[in-house]
């Protein structure tokens, strides 16, 4: 209930998911930037061969993905699912994708640098990923020769990422917080503590179902625990904001409204475009996040968020579509999804 | 107020970074600072870090634009066009070109935490000792006194170490 949203210890009403990625180089290979197409499949091999032939647990999980082999639709979901970079998929010559079967692992080759391990859990778990993709790391490390410098670390080819090479980053929905108007100075704020934070769907001021990112953007002469336990902390301090304000935000009735409605019409639509889905989903969370749908899990919206985007929605079905026949299916999805899930009875009429 | 970067024009736009705690004032004259990528900060807000780098380093990437890297043939206007270094040999070959821009950008210009496997014996224990000092700090902020204690004892060590080191080293 509303009135206990601030002592809850499990944050999984703010905190979507955790992200660690770490971005190596081959010492004895020039960056992709000075690469052609055929110096770059043949690193990707390399790189290919290391995780798919070694003889550790992991290795038989993995499979490899050539990325100029894939339809448009199937390279844009790997982006909608956040498996891989929009940049990855802008020029897909000499570039391959090595993922987990479960797909918590994504291992970028020839984005820019050879080699970006990506690993993603659900909710907070800054340890947990930590812990795995330096374990994949370290795989690495014995059989290839690292591109590292004792006084610059590992070396990347963009000098942002120089250091540890690691950044660390928070799925973060923060629906009330971006309704106060204080995205603007939180972000600012967070400039001077050398973390960033921008939407996660769409760019600029206005991101897609109040969904956030934040990372580090500090990797050298900070070492992965520091910076990781500082995200930690101040995440920590975004999550009591965020509840302090949807607290205030309860007891609005313009707001209850708007998240009622979009409840109505997420279960009733024949039509919802990405845009608008992606709007009364995060209003849905936000009713969840607030108590008022009691038997609504996160995941099942988390879940949704992902499944609606335009390529995914193709991918699943296995074909084109047009814009209103991805609206209609969308409308479907989400109407199956939410169908067994009513208000509870002691709320309707409050 | 004169620009601090040409000092002949009147400085209009006044910067304040704090980054790992060091306040940095800069008073810029607005061709200085469009120059050196903060003029982006007014016009465009989308911006992004690797073009601030890039617009960096064109202000002194000019004079130095005869020398190659001799692994990947890039030359510092490369990088500093481009915002992007070639190749690991790069940074060894521009490390005092580079060097500026990577103390704007991250506040720092030396490594800590994981080592590669091919890193120095010297700072792997300089890395230790850094880690160690770290948790210590966390320790104590925590209030566990005993676990701080092993900590500094595992420090001094390390530190000894280090001397032995360097000593040997000065005998052979």
């Amino acid at each position: 209930m509303a009135d206990k949203i601030e002592t809850r210890k499990d944050i999984s009403d703010v905190v979507i998911s955790t992200r660690i990625r770490f971005a190596r180089n081959l010492k004895d290979y020039p960056f992709p930037c000075r690469m052609n197409t055929e110096k770059k499949c043949r690193v990707a091999a390399i790189i290919k061969e290391t995780v798919l032939e070694g003889k550790n647990a992991l290795s038989g999980r993995f499979k490899y993905i050539q990325m100029s082999e894939l339809t448009q639709e199937e390279a844009v979901s790997l982006v909608e699912r956040h498996l891989v970079s929009p940049e990855f998929i802008s020029d897909r010559e000499g570039r391959g994708l090595l993922l987990l079967d479960d797909e918590s692992v994504s291992i970028m080759i020839n984005e820019e640098d050879h080699i970006r391990i990506q690993v993603i859990r659900p909710n907070m778990d800054l340890d947990g990923a930590y812990d795995l993709a330096d374990k994949i790391d370290s795989l690495f490390d014995e059989q290839l020769n690292f591109a590292f410098n004792d006084k610059l670390g590992y070396l990347t080819q963009c000098p942002t990422n120089i250091g540890t090479g690691m950044r660390a980053s928070l799925m973060m929905h923060l629906p009330a917080l971006k309704e106060s108007g204080s995205m603007g100075k939180i972000s600012a704020s967070l400039a001077k503590l050398g973390l960033v934070i921008r939407g996660m769907f769409g760019e600029g001021s206005d991101p897609k179902g109040s969904v956030y990112q934040l990372s580090n953007q500090v990797t050298l002469g900070i070492s992965e625990k520091e910076a990781i336990n500082n995200l930690h902390d101040i995440a920590m301090q975004l999550v009591a904001q965020e509840r302090a304000a949807r607290t205030a935000m309860a007891k609005n009735i313009t707001v209850l409204d708007g998240i009622y409605r979009s409840f109505g019409i997420l279960q009733y639509a024949k039509l919802i475009s990405n845009d608008e889905c992606m709007k009364l989903l995060s209003n849905l969370r936000f009713g969840v996040e607030i108590g008022i749908f009691e038997n609504i899990d996160f995941d099942t919206i988390n879940h949704l968020m992902v499944e609606v985007q335009p390529a995914t929605l193709m991918k699943n079905i296995g074909k084109k579509l047009t814009a209103q026949e991805r609206d209609q299916i969308r409308a479907e999805v989400v109407r199956t999804a939410l169908m067994q899930k009513k208000i509870p009875a002691n709320r309707r009429l409050g | 107020m004169l620009c601090q970067s040409c000092e002949k024009r009147q400085a209009t736009t006044h910067i304040k970074t704090i980054l790992n705690g060091e306040l940095k004032e800069y008073n810029l004259c607005p061709e200085c600072a469009s120059k050196l990528g903060y003029g982006s900060f007014f016009g465009n807000f989308g911006f992004d870090l690797d073009k601030l780098f890039g617009s960096f380093m064109e202000s002194f990437g000019s004079e130095k634009n005869s020398k190659r890297c001799k692994f990947c043939g890039s030359s510092f206007e490369d990088i500093a066009k481009s915002g992007k270094v070639g190749c690991a040999q790069c940074y060894e070959e521009f490390y005092n070109e580079l060097l500026p821009s990577i103390q704007r950008i991250h506040g720092r210009t030396s490594h800590t935490g994981k080592l590669a496997r091919s890193a120095g014996n010297e700072v792997r224990i300089k890395n230790e000792i850094a880690q160690c000092r770290y948790e210590m700090e966390q320790a104590i902020k925590m209030q566990e006194f005993e676990k701080a204690a092993e900590l500094r004892d595992r420090i001094k060590e390390l530190e000894k170490n280090m001397e032995e080191n360097s000593e040997t080293q000065k005998k052979e």
